[in-house]
């Protein structure tokens, strides 16, 4: 007999419940209010109360109210069908959903129930499988689907039988297993897991070292990120967290996106349904929004399920993992995550931490960054998920605690900066403040030393520096003066600025600009390296300014022009004569 | 303090049956506590003839806050529960119309015959919503040509408490060509309702003009309900008869203060700046019910949110800014002794929706090269502050800057956008080489050329 209860109490979206048998934490139950179930977890157990989060508005709830508690915790819905949808926190498929508004206890299913998909099957009968194990696979949009052995079966399984070529339907048995007792055990399309629970049916999970290409020079060029990393981008509002977002979304190379809106903007997830199934995928040629599935949980919906939203998101990235997939995932904003929490802990009077969240906050953070990473299969295949999410510092300032648990957690640390933006010099990433753990793994330097190029972190490291070095020239010019400094400060200053505007500020709406394919990148970044080794001759100060603004005008337009078409090359050449206007020791332009 | 009639809220009530309760356990500076059962959250109450709200339900212990606070309340105060969240009666009737923060009338009209809908109701499901790409033209060129708005925006002006943010707001609104304009005023002074009303009233607008008013005369937590009131008849106007309609809100500050006031004296432990931890999931219930419906209604929001000293780090700018698409920011320019808005700090997050598109394809390029342009200006006065001196290009760039601010981004301009951009070049070709601005060669050749001052 399922465990029943009376409401008892409300306080805002905290429920107390009067419970007349047992019930477990985060344990999933409905109130019966009016005739419309409104679903909540159980989030606290006293000694005949379960205090729950409704995940939805209390308004109107009574108390002595019925609910039903259901035996299981929050669950994601796992099976073909998933790719190109529109999801609340929860799961719930919102284009299911009757009406402009959303309306209390309106819970869709998120799968094509009736759907026929045509199956083919990958393992034969008398196979040897286990939990993860690929069964069979269906094709959706365009990637193999793989129908896996359900992640919550524990212990080896013989395949008993198993569907030929055929077209069935998500809940239709495909297989039937049998376990070491002999009892056998239907397999359908579909299988459930508890979203805060890792999946952890691989075989082993490696430092990650395959660079992922994202199109993004200040990332690729800079701080380059990994298939299977994290990173993480702080910076105050407006600043470019979200551009950032959706230019990772449409560029970067992966086979899936999984998108989680939290507490966020309405009309920022809209310009994705409005401009994803228009936009080519670069790779595949396909619309992009075949590759991706957007989970929902904007600022005006329910904050309860803005952390459940976060841990779908990761759950159905980990479940496509497991096929042997990219998956990139992608969270805006963490922050609000994190503040829901603390709406919820403080209604419950809890002890609080720094800012008044709760205390263990760094470690629900960093255990949800650890689920990301690059994992080799029980076949030996490899998949990944490569997580970055947005942080939201209170008054911009790092030195706050979402921010500082997130530092910890993540690998890579793209930080937005307040006077960039204000500039307009985007993306607004600081490329010096902001860091990439994995150029220092060995592992990664060995893998794009032969893929991208011999000398590519040398020439990272060297980009680095002349900023730096600029950065230092800049702050002498400016308290000492333009003519107070040696000419060459000037020069130093200068040759940044060339990196500044060529490699890291990259127009997100411009169709060339957005996105530079690492070839282009390449190419890009030798040049700008060889002017910087350079050397010029300057009459005095007033004449640097000037020239290299020519020089960046120059370069500005090849990165607006087609690579290596007519009008780059004219300016490539252009450019060429530009340099040796003032340059003393010719050095060979790449 | 608002005198409510007893007989005519009694009147406006369809459920003629209500208990009454006489005896409250506690009252605390905002709140009363009672026994009562079969009561719903966020029900409201008339307590001795003062709204309240239920705010909290424990077994049969209901806690009410009561909005105008609890002076003089006794233990035996006649409470009636009254079956439903707060409401406002909807219907064309609204037009014109002037109302406090309850919906009641407050000039002297009949009350509003309609639909009685709760406010603060249901969000716009994300799927169902349309991107908005309908510029709004306000004649201003730090709004128009740099920080373009879009019907379906919200955005606030970002002002210290001197400034004309009320003038500049009530310009905008008239200029906008919205089918209603709806004012929610917090905490405003009563002159600044009846600058209102004046403004409204001699542009000829008043019959689409609706106004929910809390004045400073009013206690300050009834305007918790003013945002809510306003939407509510924004919502009906935009979903129900396609009307594409402007709320105004004003000021932001002040109804945030209203929600640390109830949230400290209900115990709550405060985050940043005394806030509620709850600042950003509040401010966000309001602004996104911003939106461009599909059907071609639309309710787009143009919030004040006063600054105290310019700080915009504090809790309540800075949820604000996480939440609105943009801020505009009003400055004082000392070098032409006018109010800017100001071009680094103000942002409209939806103008490239609509520019370079609606607009001249120029447009992106010309507004980022002048900002960028302001910005070596600014610099350049610093080196003048630091005793340095200046180069040619730091001089030239100074003199763009006083013209730019001048010609462009002060707020008494009322140009149309080709005009702005025009401008724009003129200075352009007027101050620096083509090398200089670094704009594509392309629409140099395109447009910018002949825009030269003679021209
Ligand atoms: N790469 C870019 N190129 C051009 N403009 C940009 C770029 N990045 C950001 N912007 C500008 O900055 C604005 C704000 O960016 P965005 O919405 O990404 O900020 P955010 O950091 O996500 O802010 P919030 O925290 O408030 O959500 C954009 O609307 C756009 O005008
Ligand atoms: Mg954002």
């Amino acid at each position: 007999m399922a465990t029943t209860g009376k409401v008892s109490g409300i306080i805002a979206n905290l429920v107390i419940v009067k419970v007349d048998g047992p019930v477990s934490q985060n344990e999933i139950c409905y109130i019966n209010h009016v005739g419309v179930k409104l679903m909540a977890e159980v989030i606290r157990i006293g000694s005949k109360n379960a205090y729950i989060q409704v995940f939805e508005s209390t308004r109107g709830l009574k108390t002595g109210s019925g609910v039903e508690f259901t035996g299981h915790m929050l669950e994601a819905t796992l099976g073909p069908g998933i790719l190109s949808k529109n999801f609340d926190g929860l799961q719930h498929d919102l284009d299911k959903m009757d009406g402009i508004f959303l309306q209390k206890g309106d819970y869709t299913h998120p799968l094509e129930v009736d759907k026929l998909w045509s199956f083919k099957p990958l393992a034969k009968i008398g196979d040897e499988v286990e939990a993860g194990s690929w069964l069979g696979e269906v094709t959706e949009n365009w990637i193999p689907h793989k129908i896996m052995v359900p992640f919550a079966f524990t212990g080896d399984f013989k395949v008993k039988e198993i569907n030929a070529v055929g077209e069935y339907k998500i809940y239709d048995t495909i297989a039937v297993l049998e376990d070491k007792n002999g009892q056998e055990h239907k397999v359908s399309m579909v299988q459930r897991w508890p979203v805060k629970i890792p999946i952890r049916t691989f075989k082993e999970k490696p430092r990650p070292f395959d660079f992922l290409e994202t199109g993004i020079r200040v990332i690729d060029s800079l701080n380059p990120i990994v298939e299977g990393g994290t990173g993480f981008i702080p910076g105050p509002f407006g600043t470019g967290k979200t551009v950032l977002q959706h230019a990772l979304m449409k560029q970067a190379e992966a086979d899936m996106i999984v998108v989680a809106a939290c507490g966020e903007r309405a009309n920022e997830v809209v310009e994705i349904f409005a401009e994803f199934p228009k936009l080519d995928d670069p790779r595949t040629g396909r619309k992009l929004m075949e590759r991706t599935t957007i989970i929902a949980n904007t600022s005006n919906m329910p904050v309860a399920a803005r952390e459940a939203s976060v841990y779908t998101a990761m759950t159905i990235a980990e479940y496509y993992r497991s096929m042997g997939l990219k998956i990139l995932l992608l969270a805006d904003s963490t922050s609000r995550w994190a503040q829901a929490l603390r709406e919820m802990s403080n209604r419950m009077e809890e002890l609080p931490g720094p800012d008044a969240f709760p205390m263990d906050l760094p470690a629900i953070i960093s255990n949800f960054y650890a689920r990301a990473g690059f994992v080799y299969l029980t076949n030996g295949k490899t998949g990944s998920v490569t997580f970055i999410g947005t942080v939201s510092p209170a008054g911009g300032n790092l030195k706050e605690p979402v921010t500082e648990a997130t530092k910890k957690a993540a690998r890579c640390f793209y930080s937005l900066s307040q006077n960039r933006a204000d500039s307009k010099r985007y993306p607004a990433i600081d490329a010096v403040d902001s860091y990439s753990k994995y150029l220092e793994y060995p592992e990664f330097i060995e893998f794009v030393e032969k893929t991208v190029a011999p000398n590519w972190v040398d020439n990272i490291l060297k980009a680095k520096n002349i900023l730096i070095r600029g950065r230092e020239a800049y702050e002498q010019i400016n308290i000492l003066g333009d003519d107070g400094v040696p000419i060459n400060y000037h020069e130093i200053f200068w040759k940044s600025e060339i990196i500044d505007f060529v490699i890291l500020q990259q127009d997100a709406f411009d169709k060339i600009d957005a996105s530079t394919p690492i070839e282009r990148q390449k190419y890009m970044m030798e040049k700008v390296l060889a002017l910087a080794d350079t050397h010029f001759e300057f009459e005095n100060f007033e004449e640097v300014n000037p020239y290299f603004k020519r020089i960046i005008n120059v370069f500005k337009q090849m990165n607006y022009s087609e690579f290596q078409s007519e009008k780059f090359k004219k300016f490539e050449s252009e450019l060429q004569d530009i340099v040796k206007e003032k340059a003393v020791v010719e050095v060979e332009q790449s | 303090m608002l005198k409510l009639n007893k007989a005519k809220i009694k009147r406006m009530e369809t459920t003629a049956f209500q208990k009454i309760h006489t005896k409250i356990d506690q009252i605390t500076k905002a709140t009363c506590t009672l026994h009562a059962s079969g009561i719903g959250n966020e029900e409201m109450a008339l307590v001795n003839d003062r709204l309240a709200q239920v705010v909290k339900i424990e077994g049969d212990l209901v806690t009410l806050q009561i909005f105008s606070g609890t002076e003089g309340i006794p233990t035996n105060a006649e409470v009636v529960f009254l079956g439903h969240a707060p409401q406002l009666a909807v219907s064309d009737e609204l037009s014109g119309r002037f109302f406090n923060a309850y919906g009641q009338p407050i000039d002297g009209g009949p009350e509003v015959d309609g639909n009685m809908v709760e406010i603060g109701g249901p969000s716009v499901n994300p799927v169902r919503r349309k991107q908005p790409s309908e510029l709004i033209a306000t004649g201003i060129a730090g709004i128009d040509l740099n920080n373009t708005l879009v019907t379906g925006q919200k955005i606030p002006f970002f002002a210290d408490p001197d400034q004309p943010y009320n003038q500049v707001m009530a310009m905008v609104a008239l200029r906008a060509k919205a089918d209603k304009i709806i004012l929610g005023g917090m905490g405003i002074t009563n002159d600044d309702y009846l600058f209102f009303k004046n403004v409204f009233e001699n542009a000829g607008a008043i019959d689409r003009i609706i106004s929910f008013v809390n004045t400073t005369e009013n206690p300050p937590v009834e305007r918790l309900l003013v945002p809510d009131m306003a939407l509510t008849a924004a919502e009906y106007f935009a979903a129900e008869k396609n009307q594409s309609v402007l709320v105004l809100l004003t000021d932001m500050t002040l109804y945030a203060d209203a929600l640390s006031i109830v949230s400290n004296r209900m115990d709550q432990i405060p985050s940043k700046d005394s806030m509620p931890g709850s600042l950003y999931s509040d401010l966000a219930k309001l602004y996104e019910k911003a939106v461009q419906f599909p059907e071609g209604g639309s309710i787009t929001i143009i919030a004040v949110t006063t600054l105290s000293g310019g700080d915009i780090t504090h809790a309540i700018p800075d949820n604000t800014g996480y939440i609105t698409e943009g801020q505009l920011f009003l400055r004082k320019d000392t070098d032409i002794g006018k109010v800017i808005i100001d071009p680094f700090r103000s942002l409209s997050r939806l103008k490239q929706l609509v520019i370079g598109k609606k607009t001249r394809e120029d447009h992106p390029q010309v507004m980022n090269t002048a900002i960028r342009l302001y910005a070596d200006a600014a610099n350049a006065k610093t080196k003048i502050e630091n005793g340095f001196d200046l180069t040619d290009y730091d001089k030239r760039t100074m003199s763009f800057a006083k013209e730019y601010s001048e010609k462009l981004l002060a707020i008494d301009i009322n140009i149309e956008i080709d005009t702005m951009i025009d401008t724009a070049w003129k200075l352009f070709n007027k101050y620096f080489s083509p090398a200089e601005t670094g704009i594509k060669a392309e629409l140099v050749e395109k447009y910018g050329k002949q825009n030269t001052e003679n021209t």
